[in-house]
């Protein structure tokens, strides 16, 4: 089926077989390699976009599903060489190692700090429940959102 | 994971919908797709064609009208979870919508979707079986109305006909005390053990999450806290005449064990 969707604010138009997938779409269609796959089942967030301003995991959306919305990709946030407020307090807080998770995390966490009433570690932690660091590296993830918090506030 | 090839139909009302799902005996309707799209990938279901109600007009929403609280089948989890309007008059609902999956899942799973799944380890059907709601099936004869108790028929399997689609969950407004426990390995995990606990003056209704082929009513726990037992003694009677599966998370013994610490947790919450 023909799908028009607007990804990192380009209008895109393809024809895409009925059964793929967002993340595949994303990848290997649109080449947009940033959002990677982990698990593959729902479960550790390394395919987090956001569609329509609020995160979702893209293995478990059909790019159909995603037709007319609006899609932002890791690629989509920087403005040139200058880095989202969340990918500046990632890098300033060494919030990531080895990177793998960090196109979700920083995703899901624009999408729940958008969402948040209260921002404390307690609610950030929480609210990160579906983003997984196989190294471990939560604390500095944690710090890393709440001092994007602080400074936006 | 890709899933099985399928054809994708995007119907713009209930009743185109109805017409194709009855045309294909084949055919499933997709929603959310957080529960469908999962076990696609895993090739456990190949339908061939999937009906997408995600773009139906007028099937989200939240709304109260004579003491029983409406919901539209494709308000998603994220929406009844921060519902002003649930929070007030059906907060338990809100509660354990809150526990399920995580934020992402939430933004895009509904309600109706998991209702209709009929996953014994999931959060909402313990929840709407403790509410005594009702559940709105449309096909192609016209609408009926069936209570949770007579809706989960089995494990993944509930009453809704293979051409009828669910377009409302209706909950009596319930503003006692509540409580809903949920134990998992890891956060977003489905529940090893839940419980959903609604307080109606000083009787009690208390729903199990996993602990059966569907979720179930813990009669004998709701009958002790009726004769003016204790929670604890209560509580300790919450597993009778369940049968709880042995997996890799936990065995059956564990999952009565839990049963029972986390009914006496959900009562105390409930204020008992």
């Amino acid at each position: 089926m023909e799908i028009t969707l607007s990804v990192n604010d380009e209008t895109i138009r393809r024809d895409v077989e009925d059964r793929t997938l967002l993340v595949f779409f994303l990848r290997e269609t649109l080449e947009l390699t940033g959002t990677k796959i982990g698990c593959d089942t729902t479960s550790c967030g390394a395919c987090t976009v956001l569609l329509n301003g609020q995160s979702v995991k893209s293995c478990t959306v059909l790019a159909a599903q995603a037709d007319g919305c609006d899609i932002i990709t890791i690629e989509g946030l920087a403005d040139g060489d200058q880095l989202h407020p969340m990918q500046e307090a990632f890098r300033e807080n060494h919030g990531l190692q080895c990177g793998y998770c960090t196109p979700g995390m920083v995703l899901a966490s624009i999408s729940l700090l958008a969402e948040l009433d209260e921002v404390t570690e307690a609610s950030v932690r929480n609210g990160l429940e579906g983003n997984l660091c196989r190294c471990t590296g939560y604390h500095n993830i944690v710090k890393a959102v709440l001092a994007a918090a602080e400074a936006a506030s | 994971m890709i899933p099985p090839a399928f054809t994708y139909l995007r119907p713009t009302s209930v009743e185109e919908a109805i017409a194709l799902i009855a045309a294909d005996e084949d055919a499933k309707v997709l929603a959310g797709g957080h529960s469908l799209l999962p076990i696609m990938k895993l090739r456990l279901a190949a339908p061939t064609a999937l009906v997408d109600i995600g773009r139906i007009e007028g099937l989200s929403y939240v709304r109260e009208a004579a003491d029983v609280v409406s919901i539209g089948a494709l308000t998603r989890h994220h929406d009844v979870a921060t519902s002003s309007l649930l929070a007030e008059l059906v907060p338990l609902l809100a509660e354990a919508a809150s526990f399920v999956g995580d934020p992402q899942v939430r933004h895009r799973g509904t309600i109706g979707g998991s209702i209709v799944h009929g996953d014994p380890a999931s959060d909402l059907p313990a929840a709407i079986l403790a509410l005594d709601a009702s559940l709105v099936l449309v096909g192609p004869t016209g609408t009926r109305v069936v209570p949770a108790s007579q809706f989960f028929l089995g494990f993944l399997e509930t009453a809704t006909a293979p051409d009828e689609i669910l377009t409302e969950i209706q909950v009596p407004v319930a503003t006692g005390g509540f409580g809903f426990e949920k134990f998992t390995r890891r956060a977003q995990d489905w529940a090893i053990v839940g419980v959903a606990c609604q307080r109606r003056g000083d009787d009690v209704a208390v729903a199990l999450v996993n602990m059966a082929p569907t979720p179930v009513r813990a009669s004998a726990t709701e009958a002790a806290i009726s004769a003016g037992q204790g929670l604890d003694a209560a509580a300790a009677l919450s597993h009778e005449g369940t049968d709880p599966v042995s997996d890799q998370s936990a065995s059956s013994e564990y999952r009565r064990h839990l049963a029972h610490v986390l009914t006496a947790r959900a009562l105390a919450k409930a204020g008992f």
